[in-house]
């Protein structure tokens, strides 16, 4: 009886998620059939008054800031599970791992809240000096820096997704077998040369894979997005300036949309709904491979010479 | 490597050399700097909660409903009690929902499903719950119980949108527990006679019961952090509420409003908020921890 029962419960679930995803489709429809399923995902222009829909500027927007969220803090998150795992006293190790495991508490608004009112204020003059020195750099330089950019987005993100990418490193890095290490060293390696012949050539899908996912949560994070981006419709011409995402949209515009723009609204959520499936995907895939060796121990060794050598 | 200079020492060409030596203590300084530099948000973070929220908290913060008010002086703007409550009643919700349903499946998954290729497809659509989008739950909500009803938001639906983005965590969690039991304590319960069921909720359940306590926590402090999903499907609202039934506030739909529509008060508001819903989300965190030191597995 309890099994049947729980059979049905986890067919129940299985019902339900294709239940919503094909209920999605179907209120996405009006939106895709009008502008194409390719011309609405990459269409140039968001214009709510002329019930025009292109969903370029918010997918640049989205895809933006989450890169550069991984740009400032996949270094950051994997130098930090690097130095917990292989550098740091004993001691401190558990003090540090609670430490950034408490960015992970931290909800998403309170980020949006910090950000707004301290972090883009206290930045906005660097930004304006760093934009003035680039500004023979097209999309970076130049223009006038805004409070609310795809900048500071960025960089709030990035201290969003340091806890799971730092996590998942410290993870697959402690997965390392100690023979592995001990070989480098015993050949004479400095703690450097070990981290970089043994650890880090032995995690490196799965520092990938926890990337990857840390990417998931930028694309599909919400609130601290709507806050920090601004919400200009339109491509932002410089790194410095408003912008736009496909989740910030929908948080913003979904309460008094009808119709159409419902319609679109929805079509935007699914773009975003399969972009996270995507890159979740691959995240998993590459998590579970460094679940077994890449390189040998004696590849290692072998390295390790190869670069002595050339020293 | 070569033997530099006539040196005596047979062990000399093993020597470290200082090119080596100094980038090995570079990449080292390196690590250590963008260590310290990833604590810098944390302590700014909490330096701002603690400073600005702990001088906005007081009495009439946690007893007086917003007012709409935004105009004014702070003492006319109002409190944040209809999102306390709303928090903890859309949360309680979301957790009767998905805690049961969610140790079902995990139980299913272990007990039963294992290794079937239908364990697999369930495991592999929970995982794709996992990467869904906070406001993507909230859309799905909004089709089949607003769209879908005719109807419009309300605290329950809220709730419902909360139990969706917990469950994939509570069953993942739950089922990491559930494999740990020993095999040994099953085999021992069905020699003695005991039917499946029994095995299952005498043995099996009391044993994994502490760490399945963790990961129920870990999701309860998760969901009430999230904005998103309440947008559509709770509303936002200023009056305290008991019915489920109908708009409800809740603390991050309140710091959010409070947040696009600052003036000096309502933003001074909105810290005493943020500061009261992370003490909340601290405080589950900190029993998980605690009740996961009791856990008699791994």
């Amino acid at each position: 009886m309890l099994k049947y029962g729980l059979t049905a419960l986890a067919a129940l679930i299985l019902a339900l998620i294709v239940y919503f995803f094909v209920r999605l489709v179907g209120e996405a429809g009006p939106a895709f059939s009008k502008a194409g399923l390719f011309g609405f995902t990459f269409g140039n222009g968001w214009n709510v008054s002329a019930e025009r829909f292109g969903a370029l500027p918010l997918l640049v927007g989205t895809l933006v800031t989450s890169a550069l969220a991984l740009l400032i803090g996949v270094p950051v998150a994997v130098a930090g599970a690097i130095y917990a795992t292989e550098l740091c006293p004993l001691r401190l190790r558990t003090p540090l791992t609670v430490l950034v495991e408490l960015l992970a508490a931290v909800p998403s608004v309170v980020y949006g809240l910090w950000g707004i009112f301290f972090l883009a204020p206290k930045l906005q003059g660097a930004e304006q000096w760093l934009a003035d020195r680039l500004s023979f750099v097209p999309f970076i330089g130049g223009g006038l820096v805004t409070i609310p950019n795809y900048f500071i987005t960025g960089l709030i993100l990035a201290i969003m997704i340091l806890p799971i990418v730092s996590a998942i490193s410290r993870e697959v890095m402690s997965t390392v077998p100690s023979d592995q290490k001990e070989a480098a060293l015993g050949l004479g390696a400095t703690r450097w040369e070990m981290i970089r012949t043994a650890v880090l050539p032995y995690c490196r899908s799965g520092i990938v894979g926890g990337a990857m996912l840390g990417l998931g949560r930028a694309i599909g994070e919400t609130i601290a997005v709507t806050i920090l981006i601004g919400d200009a419709p339109q491509l932002g011409r410089h790194l410095f300036g408003q912008g736009y995402s496909l989740a910030a949209v929908i948080a913003n515009e979904f309460g008094e949309a009808q119709g159409l723009h419902r319609s679109a609204l929805f079509a935007a959520g699914l773009v975003l709904f399969v972009l996270t499936l995507l890159v979740n995907g691959v995240a998993r895939m590459l998590v579970a491979r460094s679940a077994r060796p890449t390189q040998s121990p004696l590849a290692a060794a072998t390295l390790l010479t190869d670069t002595a050598a050339g020293a | 490597m070569s033997a530099r200079g006539a040196t005596t020492d047979p062990l000399a060409r093993f020597a470290v050399s200082s090119a080596r030596r100094r980038r090995d203590r570079i990449a080292r300084g390196t690590i250590l700097s963008a260590t310290l530099i990833a604590l810098v948000p944390l302590v700014l973070i909490i330096y701002y909660l603690l400073h600005r929220g702990l001088g906005s908290w007081s009495s009439s913060l946690f007893t007086t409903d917003p007012t709409g008010n935004t105009f004014f002086k702070s003492s006319s703007i109002g409190g944040i009690k209809s999102a306390i409550l709303g928090t903890l009643e859309i949360v309680a919700l979301a957790s009767a929902i998905s805690i049961p349903i969610g140790i079902g499946v995990a139980v299913w998954l272990v007990e039963y499903g294992r290794a079937s290729r239908f364990a697999h497809t369930v495991r592999f659509f929970v995982d794709v719950l996992t990467g869904v989008p906070s406001i993507v739950f909230g859309l799905f909500i909004y089709i089949v119980l607003i769209v879908g009803t005719g109807s419009t938001y309300a605290g329950y639906k809220g709730a419902f949108a909360l139990a969706l983005l917990m469950l994939p965590v509570v069953i993942r969690s739950a089922e990491v527990v559930l494999v740990l039991v020993p095999a040994a304590l099953r085999e021992s319960a069905l020699a003695l006679g005991a039917p499946r069921w029994r095995m299952i909720s005498s043995v099996v359940l009391p044993t994994a019961l502490a760490g399945m306590v963790t990961g129920v926590l870990l999701a309860i402090a998760r969901a009430a952090g999230e904005t998103a999903p309440l947008l559509f499907t709770a509303g936002a609202t200023l009056k305290t509420s008991s019915n489920l039934g109908q708009f409800m506030n809740s603390l991050p739909v309140q710091i959010y409003s409070d947040v696009t529509s600052p003036t000096t008060a309502v933003e001074h508001r909105a810290w005493g908020a943020a500061l009261t819903l992370v003490v909340m989300i601290l405080i589950v965190n900190l029993i998980a921890r605690l009740v996961s030191r009791r856990s008699r597995l791994a």
